[in-house]
Formats: C-alpha cells, structure tokens, sequence
C-alpha cells in the first residue's frame, strides 16, 4: 500500500497535544477554576488548529492513500509498532472529535456538571480526546486496542461522578460491556496475528494477508472483532447499555458518546474487520445486515416508548446506527461511502440533541416529555434550534441526516457480490419502514415538548420566569458550528463524498472491486 | 561404628576432595544481603531503643548495595556463572529476578518504615526477618538442585511464617501466621515427597540430571507424573493457585499490611521463579503432565480467585483474591510452555507479568497503607470519596486498580497482553478455550476493581470526615516508584519487555 510520509509529525502532535494541557492543569493549584478551564479552552482550540492544519496539508487528491505515516519502533518484541496515518475514510472522524471535544469544553465552560471538581472534569475530556482521535489514527491493531481502551476510563468517570441518579449503575454497566467486547476483540487479534504468520499487527499488512486465512477460521476472528465493535456501534443486542449510560451521563458525556465513541465500533468495521477478513465479512453480512435491520425497528419502537427526552434519543440512536450499519453490510462502495457519511452525519445531529436535552434539563429541571411543553413560546430559539435537529434527524433531504439514512437504504436494494439480494431487499423494505417511525417518534416529540401551551411544571412562577432564559452566548458558541455543519453538509454532501469515496474503494479491492 | 575399610574409603574421598571454587563476584549480592542481616541482628542488641529507626536505613540500604552487584553482574562480560557442578547458576534469569526481589524488598521496606515505628513491637527482628526472607529468594532464583531449590524454599518461607504472625498479641495475626505455617508446612512435605520419588528414579538431585533421565527414555512411569505433580503442587501452594489456595485470604488479612504486600509479591513470585526452573531446566520434555495440569490450575485459579474476590468488603481479602486470580494469568502461558516456539515467549510471559504485577501490587498497598492511617478500617467503603479529599491518593489507586484491571495505557494491560499472546502463539485449540476463559475472567475482575474506583470517585466519604492524610516521606517515595512504573510500563512496554525477554534459563535442555 501507498503511504505518504510528510509531515509525520503532525498527527501525533494532534492527537497528544490534550495530554500536555493534562498535565499542565495537573500542575495548578486546586481552587484556580477560572485557569483550568482557560487552559483546557486554549488546549482544545490548539489541538483543533493543528487538526485544521493536517486538513490543509492532506492530499485530497490522493485521499486513498494513508497520509502523514508515521512508523517508529513502539514494542518490538511483540512486533508492534507506533504506526499511524490517516487516510479519506479517518480523516473526517478525526477531525469531527477535535471539534466536539472543543464544542464540549466550551460549553462547558458555563455548564461544569454537579459536583463541580472542573480541574478532574476537564483533564478527563482532555483524556478521552487523546484515545479519541487516537483511535481514528493507528494503523497498527495493538495501537489500536489501547487508544480503543484509553477511553474507557474516562467516560467512566464521567458518567460514574458527573451523571444522574443511576450513575454509578450505568458507568460500571458501561464498562463492563465494553470490556467485554474488547477482550475478545483482543483474542481475535492474536489469533489473527499467528495465522497470517505472527510478522506484524500492522493493518496494511494485514490486509495484504488475512485473505488467505482460511474461511471458516475468518469466520470465527470475524467473531471476535464483531462482538468487540458491536457492543461500542451498539448493535441489537448488545446495546442495552446505551440508554442508560445516555440517560445517566452529563449532557457533556452524552454528546461525546453519541458524536465519537459510538463511532468507533463503525469505524473498527470498515478500517480492521472488512478489510481484512473478507470472505468471513461476505458470509456475516446478512446476518449484520439483520441485526441493523431489527436495531432500526427496535429503536424507533423503544423511543415511542420513552417517557424521557434523553432516554429517546438515546434509543433513537440506536435506530440510526443501525442504518450505518445496514451500509456497512451491503459490502457496496454505495452502502460504506452512505454509512461514513451516517456517522459524521448522526455525530452531529445526536450530539446536538444531546446538547439542547442537556439545556432544556437545567431549565426545566426535568427531562419527562410530559411536564415540558410550549417551548417554542417560552424560548424561541432554543425551540427553533430544537425543531432544526429533530427535522435533520429525521432525514429531510436538505440536511445532514437525509445523506447517511437515504443512501444506506437504497445501498441495501444492490448488495455486493455474493450477498443474496431478496434478503437485502427485505432490509431494504423493512429499514424503509424504520424511516417513518422514525419521523413519527421525532415529529411527536417535538410536538409535545415545543407546541401547546407553557406548563408551570410543578414549581412556583416567579422562579419559572427567571429560569426560562433562552440560549445563552456559551450555548450559541458551542452550537452554531454544529448546526452550520448541519446545513452545510446537507447542502453540499459531497464535500464529505468525495473524501471518503478513493478510500472506501481501496478498502473494498478486497472484494474484488 | 564404622569399620575400618569404611574409614580407610572415607580417608581416601577426603583427600580426593578438593574444595569448590567459589565465584566471589556471582555471589556478591547474596553475600551483601547476608551482612547486611547479620549486622541488623546484631546491631539491635545493642542498639538504643530510640535509635532503632536506624535499623530500617540500614536494612533499605542493605539492599540497595546488593543491586550494585547484581548490575555488575548483567554488564559482566560473562554471560553464565556456574557453580558447584552447575547446582547454583547466575544468569539473566536469575538477576533479573533477583533485581526483581531487591527492588520489591526495598518497597516493602518503605512501606513498612513508619507501620513499624508506630506499632509497640519488636523491630530489629522485623528487619531480620524480612532480610532474611529475601536472601531465601535470592537463592531460588540460583538454585538448579532439588536440595538447594528446598533449603531456598524453607530460607524464604520460615521468616515469612514467622512474619505473619509478627503482631503476637493480636488473635488475627496469629491466626494468619499459623495458617500459613501448617499449609506451608504440608506442601514441603509434599514437594519434599515429589522429590524424593525423583531421586529414587533418577538417581540425582541435579536438574539437568533430571532432565536427561525424566526425558531420556522418552517415556514416563507412573512415577515419574506423580513425581512431577507432586512438586509442582509444593510450589502451587506458594503461589497460592486454586485449590492449594485456601490459606492466603486469612494469611493477608490477618498479616500486618506491609507484611501482606510482602507476601503477595516476593514470596509469591519466587514460588513461581522455581515453578519456572523447575519446569524449564528439570522436566523440560515431560510436557505431556504439566501441561494439563497447568491448564486446570491456571483456569481453576483465574476464575474462582475472581468470583470470590467480587463479595469481599475487606480491601485485603479482596487483594488477596484478586492475586490469586493475577497468579492465575501467570500460569497461564505455562499451560503451553511445552510447544514449541512457545517455551520462549512463556519464559518472558511469566517474568514480565512478576514484574508488572509487583510493581501494581505494591502500590495498592502503599495506598491502602496510607488511606488507613487516616480511616483505621480496612473496608472498601473506607475508600468512600477519597478522590475529594485526596486526589492524589485517589488518582493513584485508581491507576493500580486499572493496571491489575489490564486497562490500557496502565502497566497491567502489557503483562496481560504478552499473556494471551504466547498462549496463542501455540495455536492449539486448549490454547484458544484457556484464552477466551482469560478474556472473561479479565472482565469479571473488573468488577472488583471497578467497585474500588467507584467508592473513590463515586461515593460519599464515610462520617464526612475529611482530615487531611498525613504520608509519611517513605511512604511517598514507595507511592513515587511505583505509580511512575505502572505508567512507564504501560505507556513503553519495551522497558518492561527488555528485562523479561530472556533467551533462555542457563542450563535448560534445548528444545
């Protein structure tokens, strides 16, 4: 494979830059609140103009090829190495976690969460941006596992110490379900290090050289890595944790989950999984293909279902990674360009769901559908804001949503060679079907929470009154790229497109075009 | 009486004999370790009491001049010393361990500095003792003889019984202390039976005799697998595997706390120094009977160490299950050890994960140490909000309690990883079933682990009371040591891996 080496230094100074504002902020005495925020603020600023600096300098000419490849020694002995790079299909998502790290620490500049603790708080975000984009950057599956891993223990803490009354029952529930996907992840790993000759865990490598594992022993790796990604997508039915750790998380933690983590499980398919077994891929599609399927179903059924604002669109991305995943299963460039784009598409969206949820709690105090109601007289922007993400959530052509949902729907009617297309068809019909839930469920809630009249919910009106501010300047910093991003890409999709597209197809050769 | 020929035969061996020569610098470190107690014992029967901190400066220094010589040793040009017909061997092997044992001594020393100086007791004994106990492993790590291997054993293993029972007017101690002895006692005895069947098959007490013999016919008896279990299951007890471990629960709680630290970490890597010379140097191609039974010890020992660990509410007893569960995952790549290609990666399996695994563990202690010279419990609940009063001592628990978790970037993750990597490196099928067993059992313990984490970030401080925690300078240092090595060895496992990836134990039959 093609790798082009310049500039190398720049991803890792992108990706490790937060740990030194860690490690500054450890530094500070304890009660300077105002310059630990101040320095993550300008860490996080920092790390996203050297990840705007990487866009500049990436080839997009050349966007199939791994870029800025770095290849140091790392641990020898165990013949891994700190191999990096990023190509059209990371360079999005890469980018994407710098901004929402950024978003999020601004907006939390107004917003540390109870208990307070900002210096913990923010090392923490600090932390997870590192395994974040890290993540997105190795080209080596050891490298890989313990970014994949790194950002565990943060949103651990931040669900665990920043959550709500079920915090420390969702964060250990968290946990344990990804570590259990990763543990044996880890052991499809090496198992595929051995039989592709125990030379290297780089990915390139093993790319060039998983194909000629044997069939049903791919199968049994493809196993592993797929309970690995599936719990982090989640798939149904290993996603009974992401309700919780949603509803349970600070509005921070949740839009960090929603816009990044989840996407590495996606990621992991598309960069490891695919690519590298793909006769095993072949014959576990359809059966991805039908858990995506049921997961967009069973989403859309449970959000009809909640009662709470942040539980519903907890379970409603649920029903849109599954449509991400439906793309991935088709094995089309069609369906995995589609499923790239679902991903920086519901990064947004959610993320900005998450964010307004988060407001509309510390205003009303309450996140139950049915004590909020009139928001659009109350607070019109907050409302208005809230009525643009539930439209781009629901797939309107015209935004961001519609790009990711449409085209993995259509991807599902021509599967890839060898997929038996009636079964995908059915997908395809039945996915089809998931759109209009989810228009219902979308359309619904907004309806309860932004028409009728205000509700005095339960507390007196005169602190009502004061509480009701509309969105703040914090809020509008924070969310205005979002929406922009929003808009933009739904306008143009194929700004984004046309960056993932040489990559998709490079990693679809190993199909056989 | 002996009759005259006798005499006249042992006239004649006496003059044949000419005295061993002795490898003055091989034996350095042992030498140095063994003024150093001599002079401890002698120096506390003349010491002022008010003086006798000074005992625990010379004990730690003690042990830092006994590194010198192990590190002129590793740059000595001389790869392999030889001594006494092959019956002591320096090697890197065993200086890496030895390095190993002084460094973790020097820790325990530190942690035990100021719990020795506050408790009403007899200190120059402690320090005695706990030289003493060190210079037993040092032996082990050079013993290539069923006799020396034994005298090693007992020299590390009668201190420590003694130590366990060092707080003598407290029930518990005592308890611990004579638990430990009864079990300890009935393993050498088994052991001791294991060998005696060895020598009456093999006729020789050398472990590469042994091995000529055990493998030379290529062929085993009956006697010859009851003759290998029965010392492996000698050692088993030492390392408290599963079922041979019902002693160490009681033993840790009961110990006093540096003591446990002690126990949980250098005595329970020298028994796995000897598993690991015993299996490589005297039953290297028997692998047919340890190779099972390695594979039922360690799944036994992963798996139920974690179960019984997730109900405890003592923070010891929890560390003293969740070590019996790490000593699983020791094991583990012994389960394959016999294949080949695999007995090298075992090798560095094994001795990385000792190291790892004592670093973590130590530091746990140096926390709990410190968090109950403030709270005076030893519940997990005691650990209540530690993180808000503080956060250093929070943040550094929860770093130990990840790495034994094996959660990237924290050392544990290493140890484990090269774990599941030489297991898998055999390709077998029971390779596979030992690792996904593993990879649950890693999941499980997260529990525990995650329990310790959740009272110290997530829970309120018992009794709201948030007195500052005073740390005594020692034991900051050993907090220092050991929470920069869990990072180091986490974030450059080549650091780890350099000391652990040893070619070969000197006079092991070549596979």
């Amino acid at each position: 494979m093609n790798m082009l080496q310049e500039n190398n230094w720049l991803l890792s100074v992108g990706t490790f830059l937060p740990m030194v504002g860690v490690v500054l902020m450890m530094l500070m005495p304890k009660a300077q609140d105002q310059s630990v925020k101040l320095v993550a603020l300008i860490t996080s600023i920092a790390t996203l103009a050297v990840g705007i600096y990487t866009a500049f300098k990436f080839d997009f000419d050349q966007a199939e090829k791994m870029q800025f490849v770095a290849n140091e020694k790392w641990i020898s002995v165990i013949k891994s190495s700190y191999l990096i790079g990023v190509d059209g299909i990371s360079l999005p998502l890469y980018l994407l976690s710098m901004v929402i790290t950024l978003l999020v620490v601004i907006y939390s500049l107004d917003h540390v969460p109870s208990p307070g603790k900002p210096k913990a708080f923010f090392s923490l975000l600090l932390v997870l941006q590192t395994g974040m984009a890290g993540t997105f950057i190795a080209q080596d599956l050891i490298l890989f596992f313990v970014f994949f891993e790194l950002v565990l223990l943060p949103m651990f803490f931040m669900i665990g110490v920043w959550g709500g009354e079920q915090r420390q029952y969702a964060s250990i529930k968290f946990f344990l379900y990804t570590m259990f996907g990763s543990a044996l992840m880890l052991v499809a790993f090496l198992a595929l290090f051995f039989k592709t000759g125990a030379e290297s865990f780089s990915i390139p490598y093993l790319i060039e050289n998983g194909g000629s594992i044997g069939k049903n022993l791919q199968i049994w790796i493809f196993a592993g890595m797929f309970v690995g990604f599936a719990v982090k997508v989640p798939m149904f039915p290993f996603h009974t944790w992401l309700p919780d750790a949603h509803t349970q998380a600070p509005t921070q933690g949740s839009v960090i989950l929603a816009a990044v983590l989840l996407k590495l499980g996606t990621y992991g398919f598309v960069r490891i999984a695919l690519p590298i077994l793909p006769s095993a891929a072949r014959e576990w599609a359809p059966y991805i293909g039908g858990l995506a399927v049921i997961g967009i179903i069973y989403g859309a059924l449970g959000c009809l279902a909640q009662t709470d604002m942040k539980r519903l669109i907890a379970f409603s991305s649920v029903a849109h990674m599954g449509f991400v995943m439906l793309g991935i299963s088709t094995l089309t460039s069609f369906g995995i360009n589609a499923a790239m784009f679902g991903m920086v598409a519901h990064g947004l969206i959610t993320g900005m769901l998450f964010f307004v949820a988060g407001s509309v709690k510390e205003r009303y105090h309450t996140l139950e559908i049915s004590k909020i109601s009139g928001m659009l007289t109350q607070m019109p922007h907050l409302g208005w804001i809230f009525g643009f993400c539930t439209m781009a959530s629901l797939g309107l052509p015209g935004l961001a949503g519609f790009w990711g949902e449409f085209p993995a729907i259509l991807s599902a009617y021509n599967p890839g060679a060898g997929l038996n297309e009636t079964v995908f068809r059915v997908f395809m019909v039945i996915a089809a079907l998931g759109t209009v839930l989810a228009a219902a469920y979308l359309l619904w809630l907004y309806q309860r929470i932004a028409f009728g009249t205000p509700k005095n919910s339960g507390h007196d009106s005169h602190s009502t009154h004061d509480e009701l501010h509309d969105v703040t300047t914090y809020e509008w910093v924070a969310w205005t790229p979002l929406l922009i991003g929003i808009l933009v890409l739904g306008i143009v999709p194929n700004l984004l497109f046309s960056v993932f597209d040489p990559a998709v197809q490079v990693t679809l050769s190993a199909f056989g075009g | 009486m002996l009759s005259g020929d006798k005499l006249q035969n042992l006239n004649v061996l006496a003059a044949q004999w000419v005295a061993p020569t002795i490898d003055y610098h091989g034996l350095a470190p042992e030498l140095v370790v063994a003024g150093g107690l001599c002079l401890v014992l002698i120096l506390d029967l003349f010491m002022d009491e008010r003086k006798k901190w000074l005992l625990s400066v010379i004990s730690s220094f003690t042990l830092l001049a006994a590194m010198i010589p192990v590190l002129t040793l590793a740059l000595s040009d001389v790869q392999v010393r030889s001594m006494f017909d092959g019956r002591y061997v320096v090697d890197n092997f065993s200086l890496v361990m030895k390095g190993l044992f002084l460094l973790s001594g020097y820790v325990v020393i530190l942690l035990s500095s100021s719990h020795v100086e506050e408790g009403e007791y007899w200190r120059g004994e402690y320090w005695f003792l706990l030289l003493s106990s060190l210079l037993g492993m040092l032996m082990m790590t050079s013993s290539r003889d069923l006799v020396s291997i034994f005298v090693a054993l007992e020299f590390l293993s009668i201190p420590a019984y003694m130590l366990a029972a060092w707080r003598k007017r407290d029930t518990k101690s005592n308890e611990a202390g004579v638990k430990y002895f009864m079990l300890g006692v009935f393993a050498s005895a088994v052991m001791l039976y294991g060998m005696s069947l060895l020598y009456g098959v093999t006729n020789s007490t050398l472990l590469v005799d042994i091995a000529a013999q055990v493998t030379g016919t290529g062929e085993f008896s009956a006697v010859h697998a009851l003759a290998v279990v029965f010392v492996v299951v000698g050692f088993a007890f030492k390392v408290s595997a599963v079922p041979f471990h019902t002693w160490a629960p009681d033993t840790y709680e009961g110990a006093p706390a540096p003591v446990t630290a002690f126990l949980s970490v250098a005595s329970k890597a020298a028994g796995f120094v000897a598993i690991v010379v015993l299996v490589y140097t005297a039953f290297p191609l028997a692998q047919d009977i340890w190779q099972p039974f390695f594979w039922v010890l360690s799944a036994l020992t992963m798996t139920v160490g974690n179960i019984l660990a997730l109900k405890q509410h003592n923070i010891v007893r929890m560390i003293a299950y969740s070590s019996i569960s790490q000593g699983g995952f020791v094991l583990m790549p012994l389960a394959v050890a016999g294949m080949s290609g695999s007995a090298n990666s075992a090798l560095r399996s094994v001795v990385l994960y000792m190291i790892i695994y004592a670093t973590t563990n130590l530091g746990v202690f140096a926390v709990i140490l410190a968090v109950s010279r403030k709270t005076r419990s030893g519940e997990i609940s005691s650990f209540g909000g530690l993180f808000s009063y503080a956060p250093a001592l929070g943040v550094m628990m929860t770093l130990f309690m990840a790495s034994l978790a094996g959660i990237p970037p924290l050392g544990g993750w290493i140890a484990k990883f090269v774990a599941f990597q030489s297991l898998l490196s055999s390709q077998s099928s029971w390779a596979y079933a030992l690792a996904i067993i593993g990879a649950v059992n890693s999941v499980i313990a997260f529990g525990y682990y995650g329990n310790v984490m959740r009272e110290i970030w997530m829970r309120p401080v018992p009794d709201g009371d948030i007195t500052q925690i005073k740390i005594p300078g020692s034991l900051a240092l050993a907090l220092g040591i050991t929470s920069v090595a869990t990072l180091v060895f986490g974030i450059f496992p080549a650091v780890g891996l350099h000391f652990a990836d040893l070619a070969e134990i000197a006079g092991a039959l070549s596979r």
